[in-house]
């Protein structure tokens, strides 16, 4: 499904890395790793067309991203270090803005199911200000429950989050990749999902 | 190969476009001290003029649609960082290059709200602001009109500069001193309208050459704001 060939990526002069090549099919899990700045986010902002790579090609159900464009965004999720969401609105409405952003309507049912599977009950109303950064994290990847996108780029997940919501991204994945999905993510924590193969890419 | 996702809960393009302006409005209202600074400020100006020249009324006529116009120019530039500056740094802006719609209709989104609160309220105060000038109620309608076909260009031409301008160091008076040359088509023939009325020529001429800049800042703009921001994004 998604295919990486020869992929290379330069920020400034420097060359992050290059000659990177790897497939990811329905159902899999893929780990990239590596130290500070060898250049896992990079590798992940490219994969969604933030960043033109240097050399090298990106396909997605056999076509080059840059050509689908749209076809491609709308099947895919990002999450970045930053969660998107703004502290004036509540957690309610910034589920249902970026769910909107992401192509797809939600109603308000569906959004509160959503933000109280990511465990805030009560908190549903409440300006995001007010909330904790783990709290705010929830808000954002409470998105992924309510898209149904198969491919996810997550560029570090599990920050600010406690064992407990760790517990439940790790549930989320499971059910994600159960339903022929695909997740590509970046972490220095551990992450282990059940009856699925954790495969790993190492930058260096 | 699995499915591709269904379509039943997509959003139209129109959709879209509704969500970006409700959702900046909303978010307005929820800061109303940034759009209340742009009015105020467009309020002072203005009102400062008479008050410096003196009362006489043959020169605060023939001064007064120059002096509106400039305080328009002047107090949309104050907003403009703000347009994308916020969404930028939440990581919103990330999350808009991803949606499945075109860039363009996004941030033409964003340029009607903009517009919505700083363009509009400011010509529909223009004629209360203009009767200090002691300006005829045919001057005050062609201020108006004027400003109904203006305002909005300052909006889409700002929003280049806005986006070019996205995540530098002292962006705001950048942004000021790079869309402020451009602007000044709209300022000439704003200005110029409202001056032919008041010595009785033709009004069509001047109008149409800003219903044709309108026209031509709405073509390209969105598109031309959309490639900026893609860019500042690297």
């Amino acid at each position: 499904m998604l295919e990486i060939c020869n992929l290379a990526c330069t920020r400034g002069d420097h060359q992050l890395f290059s000659g990177l090549s790897f497939s990811l099919a329905a159902g899999e899990l893929l780990q990239v790793q590596g130290e500070n700045g060898k250049g896992k986010t990079s590798l992940l902002r490219t994969l969604c067309g933030f960043i033109t790579p240097a050399a090298g090609e990106i396909r997605w159900r056999g076509q080059d991203i840059r050509e689908l464009d749209e076809e491609y965004y709308a099947e895919m999720v990002y999450l970045g270090h930053l969660n998107a969401i703004k502290d004036e609105l509540n957690a309610l409405e910034n589920l249902r803005i970026s769910a909107g952003l992401a192509g797809c309507e939600v109603s308000d049912k569906e959004a509160i199911e959503a933000l109280r599977h990511m465990g805030l009950r009560g908190r549903e109303t409440l300006p995001v200000k007010v909330l904790s950064q783990g709290q705010r994290r929830r808000v954002a990847l409470a998105r992924l429950l309510v898209g149904n996108a198969p491919l996810w780029i997550l560029d570090e997940p599990l920050t600010a989050l406690d064992v407990g919501a760790v517990g439940l991204m790790q549930e989320l994945i499971g059910t994600h990749l159960a339903k022929d999905g695909m997740v590509v993510f970046t972490t220095h924590q551990p992450l282990e999902v059940a009856g699925v193969e954790l495969r790993r890419l190492t930058l260096t | 190969m699995n499915p591709k996702p269904d379509n039943k809960n997509r959003l139209s393009l129109f959709g879209l476009l509704g969500l970006v302006i409700s959702r900046d409005l909303m978010l307005a209202m929820r800061r109303r001290a940034d759009v209340l600074t742009t009015l105020i400020f467009f309020v002072m100006v203005v009102s400062l003029f008479p008050l410096g020249v003196g009362p006489e009324v043959d020169m605060l006529r023939k001064m007064a649609p120059g002096v509106v116009w400039v305080a328009a120019l002047l107090s949309s530039m104050l907003s403009l960082n703000r347009m994308f500056s916020a969404d930028y740094i939440d990581g919103t802006l990330e999350q808009m290059l991803l949606a499945p719609q075109s860039m363009s209709v996004l941030v033409l989104g964003k340029i009607l709200a903009h517009w919505m609160l700083s363009g509009l309220p400011l010509m529909l105060m223009a004629p209360v602001l203009g009767l200090q000038f002691d300006m005829s109620g045919q001057a005050l309608w062609v201020l108006v009109v004027s400003l109904l076909l203006g305002t909005p260009i300052l909006s889409m031409v700002g929003a280049v500069g806005a986006a070019l301008t996205l995540g530098l160091r002292g962006g705001g008076v950048l942004v000021s001193l790079l869309v402020l040359p451009l602007c000044i088509p709209v300022l000439i023939f704003g200005t110029g309208a409202v001056e032919a009325v008041t010595s009785g020529m033709e009004i069509a001429s001047h109008l149409s050459l800003l219903g044709a800049l309108l026209v031509l800042a709405f073509a390209f703009t969105p598109w031309v704001t959309a490639m900026a921001l893609r860019i500042s994004m690297e």
